[in-house]
C-alpha cells in the first residue's frame, strides 16, 4: 500500500508523460488519481551586489484543465515559499498549512550555505509543495498555481498585490488578543479537546525530537571510538605469529561493524530526524490554527455581546451576526475535516518512520551478526584443521 | 580442593581481604626470586584500572572484588598447573597451612637472593652479548604490553559510548508511554513499542558485564609481559656478571704476565708509582704473582661455573618460555573467540528486540 508520504518523493530525472504518471500512482484504496506532480531540485546560488541567495528549480507536471500547459519549470527562492505560505494562511486561516523549513538553524551550527543544509532544506521544500498539492482544498488555491507557473516578474507583481505586512501583523495581534480575552468560554468541546491534545502532543513530539538527536550524537561518538578500535588489533597482529590471523580477523569484523554503524546513523538523519522536526513545526502550526479559529469565534461572540446593549440598528447587527455565524461554521467545519485528515497522515507518517527505524536497526544487527558468525566459523574451522594435523601420525 | 579452601578465605571481611592480597604478593615475590628462569604467573590488578564510567574505580565495589577473587583463584591454578612451580613447598603450605606461613617464607631468606633493581638496570645497559633470543623476547614483551594497554583503554571508551547509545533509547519508553495516553488507535502500538525500548536499554548492563571478563583475560597477559621481561632481565644480569668476571680474569692474567716478564703494556697506577718511587723487590713481585695466580685459578673456576649456570639458565628459561608461548597462543585465541561469541549474542538480542519493536510500530 502506498502511503501519502511515500508518493511525495518523486524522481524527476525520468522523462514521463503526465498520463503514464497517473497510471503509476493510482491508489488502491481510493478513487483519487493524481493529476499534479511537483519536484524541487537543482539548488543554485546567485550572487548579486547586495546579497547571495539560493534558488531551487520547481518542476510541475499536470493534466489539469485550469493549467494552460502540462509542464512548467520555474526557479524559486526561500522568500517565495514564505510568501506562498503566508498567502495560504490568510486565505484559509483554519486549514492546516504544511510546515516550511525554518529560515535559520541556530543549534546545528550548520553554515547557512553548506551542502548539508541546502539538501535538507530542498527536501523539506519539496515535501511542503507536495503536501499542498495533496490537500483537497489548498491544491486549488490561485496563489499556489501562480507560484508553480509564473515567471519571475509575474510573481513579483502578484506579491505586491496582497495585503501588506502591517495588516498581517494586525491580524496576528488580534488573534493573540482575542484568545487571551476568553473566546475559550464559548468554544465547542471538540476544539477544547483538540487544544488539550495538541498541548500534550507538542510536548511529546519535542521530547522525541530531542531524544532522536541525542541518539544520533551517541551513535556518532560510538562510531568515532570504534574507528580506533579495529586498527589496534591489526597493529598487535604484527608482533604475533600464531594468533596473527585471529587478530586480523577481529580487526576486520570491527571495521565492518563500524561501517554498519555509519549506515545506521545515516538512516536516522535521513528518515527519523526530518520527520520529527516536521511534526515539531506542525504542532506549532496547529496551535496557531486553533487560535485563529478561536479568534474568528471571538469576533462573533463580541458582536453578540454588543447586540445585547444595542437599542437601535438591531437588524443591521443581526445581519452581521448571521454572516459571522456562517463564517464560524465554515471555519469549524474546515478545521474539523482538516484535523481528521492531519491525524490520519500523522499516524501514517509515524508508523512508517518508526518502522523504518526498526528496520535500520535490524539491518545493522543482522550485518554485524553475519560478520562475527563468519569469523567464528573461520576460527573453529582452523581448530579442526589443527586437531586433524595432530591426530595424523 | 586445597585451592578452593584458600579462595573461600577471600569472602571474609574486607580488611582480611587486603591481608590475603599481600600474602599473595609475598608468595609471588618468593616464586619470582626462587625461580628466576620461570615465567611466573602474574597477580590480578590491585586497583581497578582501565575502567569506563559506569564501573566504579572503587576497590571495594563488589563486582571488582569478585573479579579480583576470580583473578587470584586463576593465579593459584596457573601455579598449580605449572610443572616446576607446583612442586614448591612454600606454595604447598600457602594452600594448606593457616598460621605461620609468613614466617616460613621469610625464613627461607629469599629476600637476600633478590637482585637489586639498580643492579639489573645497570646490567641491561652495559651487557655486550646477550642471547639474541632474549633481546627479541624483550622487544616482544614491550610491544605486547603497549598494544594490550592501548587496546584496553580504547575498549573502555567504546564500552562507555555503547552504554550511552543503549541507555538513551530508554527515554523512548517513557515518552511513548505518555504519548500513547492521548492516542486512540496508535496508543497500544506505542505503549508496547516503548516497553521493548526499555528492554533494549536494560540489556546493555549484562552485555558489558560479560565483556569485563574478556578484558580481564587480556589484562592477565598484559601483566604476563612484565613476567617475561623479568626473565630477560635475569638473563642480562647473569650475562653481564659473566662478562665482568671474564673481563676481570683477563685483566688479572695480563697483570700477572706483566709482572712475570717485567713489561708494562697497560697503564696502571702501580706502574706509575713504581716508576717514580722505584721498582719492587723480586720477593715482592713473586708474592704478588703468587696471589694473582691463586686469584686467576679461582677466577677460572668461577668463570666455568658461571658459564655453566648461564647456559643452564638459558636452556631452562627457554623451555619455560616455549611452554608459555603455547599457553599464551591458546589462551588468547580462546579469548578472541569468546569475544566473537559475545558480539554474536549481543547482535541476536538486538535483532529480537527490534523485531518485536517493529511489529508494534507496524500496528500503530
Amino acid at each position: 500500500d502506498t502511503s501519502l508520504a511515500e508518493v511525495n518523493s518523486f524522481c524527476p530525472s525520468m522523462p514521463i508523460s503526465p498520463s503514464s504518471m497517473i497510471n503509476q500512482y493510482k491508489f488502491e484504496d481510493g478513487p483519487e488519481l493524481r493529476d499534479l506532480f511537483i519536484t524541487v531540485d537543482d539548488p543554485e546560488s546567485h550572487i548579486t551586489a547586495i546579497e547571495t541567495f539560493i534558488t531551487y528549480r520547481v518542476v510541475t507536471k499536470t493534466s489539469r484543465g485550469e493549467f494552460d500547459s502540462s509542464e512548467y519549470e520555474v526557479r524559486r527562492r526561500y522568500q517565495d515559499f514564505l510568501w506562498l505560505k503566508n498567502r495560504l494562511e490568510e486565505a484559509h486561516p483554519t486549514l492546516i498549512i504544511p510546515p516550511l523549513p525554518e529560515k535559520f538553524i541556530m543549534k546545528g551550527m550548520v553554515e547557512r550555505f553548506s551542502d548539508e543544509f541546502i539538501e535538507t532544506r530542498r527536501k523539506a521544500l519539496h515535501k511542503f509543495l507536495n503536501r499542498i498539492g495533496d490537500h483537497p482544498t489548498l491544491t486549488f488555491n490561485e496563489d499556489f498555481k501562480i507560484f508553480l507557473t509564473a515567471q519571475a516578474w509575474e510573481l513579483s507583481s502578484r506579491k505586491k498585490q496582497g495585503p501588506g505586512l502591517l495588516s498581517r501583523m494586525g491580524q496576528t495581534v488580534r488573534a493573540v488578543a482575542s484568545s487571551v480575552r476568553g473566546a475559550v468560554k464559548n468554544r465547542p468541546g471538540m476544539f477544547t479537546e483538540m487544544n488539550d491534545y495538541m498541548e500534550t502532543f507538542s510536548q511529546k513530539i519535542n521530547l522525541l525530537d530531542k531524544i532522536a538527536h541525542r541518539i544520533y550524537k551517541e551513535e556518532k561518538d560510538y562510531f568515532n571510538e570504534m574507528k580506533e578500535y579495529g586498527p589496534i588489533h591489526t597493529l598487535w597482529s604484527a608482533s604475533e605469529e600464531d594468533i596473527a590471523d585471529s587478530l586480523k580477523g577481529i580487526a576486520s569484523c570491527i571495521d565492518r561493524c563500524c561501517k554498519a554503524t555509519e549506515k545506521r546513523m545515516a538512516g536516522l538523519s535521513e528518515n527519523l530526524l526530518p520527520i520529527l522536526h516536521e511534526y515539531v513545526l506542525y504542532s506549532e502550526i496547529l496551535m496557531g490554527v486553533l487560535k485563529r479559529r478561536d479568534q474568528i469565534q471571538g469576533e462573533l461572540d463580541s458582536k453578540v455581546d454588543a447586540l445585547a446593549n444595542k437599542k437601535t440598528e438591531k437588524d443591521l447587527f443581526l445581519e452581521e451576526i448571521g454572516k459571522l455565524e456562517d463564517k464560524v461554521e465554515r471555519a469549524n467545519n474546515a478545521l474539523k475535516a482538516d484535523w481528521d485528515r492531519w491525524k490520519q497522515n500523522m499516524q501514517c507518517d509515524m508508523r512508517s518512520t518508526f518502522t523504518t527505524v526498526a528496520d535500520n536497526n535490524l539491518r545493522f544487527y543482522e550485518e554485524c551478526l553475519a560478520t562475527w558468525e563468519s569469523f567464528l566459523a573461520s576460527q573453529t574451522a582452523d581448530l579442526h584443521v589443527e586437531e586433524d594435523c595432530e591426530d595424523r601420525p | 580442593r586445597a585451592v578452593e579452601s584458600q579462595s573461600e578465605g577471600q569472602c571474609a571481611p574486607v580488611d582480611s581481604l587486603w591481608r590475603r592480597y599481600s600474602e599473595f604478593e609475598l608468595l609471588r615475590n618468593y616464586l619470582s626470586v626462587t625461580y628466576p628462569h620461570i615465567v611466573v604467573p602474574p597477580l590480578p590488578e590491585k586497583r581497578a584500572d582501565f575502567v569506563w564510567h559506569k564501573l566504579s574505580a572503587d576497590n571495594m565495589d563488589p563486582d571488582f572484588v569478585e573479579r579480583r577473587r576470580i583473578g587470584l583463584e586463576n593465579f593459584l591454578l596457573r601455579v598449580a598447573s605449572h610443572p616446576v612451580l607446583c612442586q614448591d613447598k612454600i606454595f604447598y603450605s600457602f594452600l594448606t597451612q593457616e598460621g605461620g606461613w609468613k614466617e616460613m617464607v621469610n625464613e627461607t631468606g629469599f629476600q637476600l637472593k633478590a637482585d637489586s633493581r639498580l643492579k639489573a638496570l645497570n646490567a641491561t645497559f652495559r651487557v655486550k652479548n646477550p642471547d639474541k633470543r632474549f633481546t627479541e623476547l624483550k622487544h616482544y614483551s614491550d610491544e605486547l604490553q603497549s598494544v594490550i594497554s592501548h587496546l584496553l583503554r580504547v575498549r573502555a571508551r567504546v564500552a562507555d559510548r555503547l552504554y550511552g547509545v543503549y541507555k538513551v533509547h530508554g527515554n523512548y519508553g517513557r515518552v511513548f508511554s505518555e504519548w500513547s495516553a492521548i492516542e486512540k488507535e496508535m496508543g497500544d502500538g506505542l505503549q508496547s513499542a516503548g516497553h521493548h525500548m526499555d528492554v533494549y536499554a536494560a540489556s546493555i548492563d549484562d552485555i558489558l558485564e560479560e565483556e569485563e571478563h574478556y578484558a580481564d583475560q587480556l589484562k592477565e597477559y598484559l601483566f604476563y609481559a612484565e613476567a617475561l621481561r623479568a626473565v630477560c632481565r635475569k638473563h642480562e644480569l647473569m650475562q653481564y656478571d659473566l662478562e665482568m668476571a671474564a673481563q676481570d680474569l683477563t685483566s688479572k692474567k695480563q697483570q700477572c704476565e706483566e709482572l712475570a716478564t717485567g713489561t708494562v703494556r697497560t697503564f696502571s697506577l702501580k706502574g706509575m708509582t713504581s716508576k717514580l718511587f722505584g721498582q719492587e723487590t723480586p720477593e715482592q713481585r713473586e708474592a704478588k704473582i703468587k696471589v694473582l695466580e691463586e686469584q686467576i685459578q679461582e677466577g677460572e673456576e668461577q668463570l666455568k661455573s658461571k658459564n655453566l649456570e648461564g647456559r643452564d639458565f638459558v636452556k631452562s628459561a627457554w623451555a619455560d618460555i616455549e611452554r608459555f608461548k603455547e599457553q599464551k597462543n591458546h589462551d588468547l585465541k580462546e579469548a578472541l573467540i569468546s569475544y566473537a561469541v559475545m558480539q554474536i549474542s549481543m547482535c541476536k538480542k538486538g535483532i529480537q528486540v527490534w523485531t518485536n519493536a517493529k511489529e508494534c510500530f507496524s500496528k500503530m
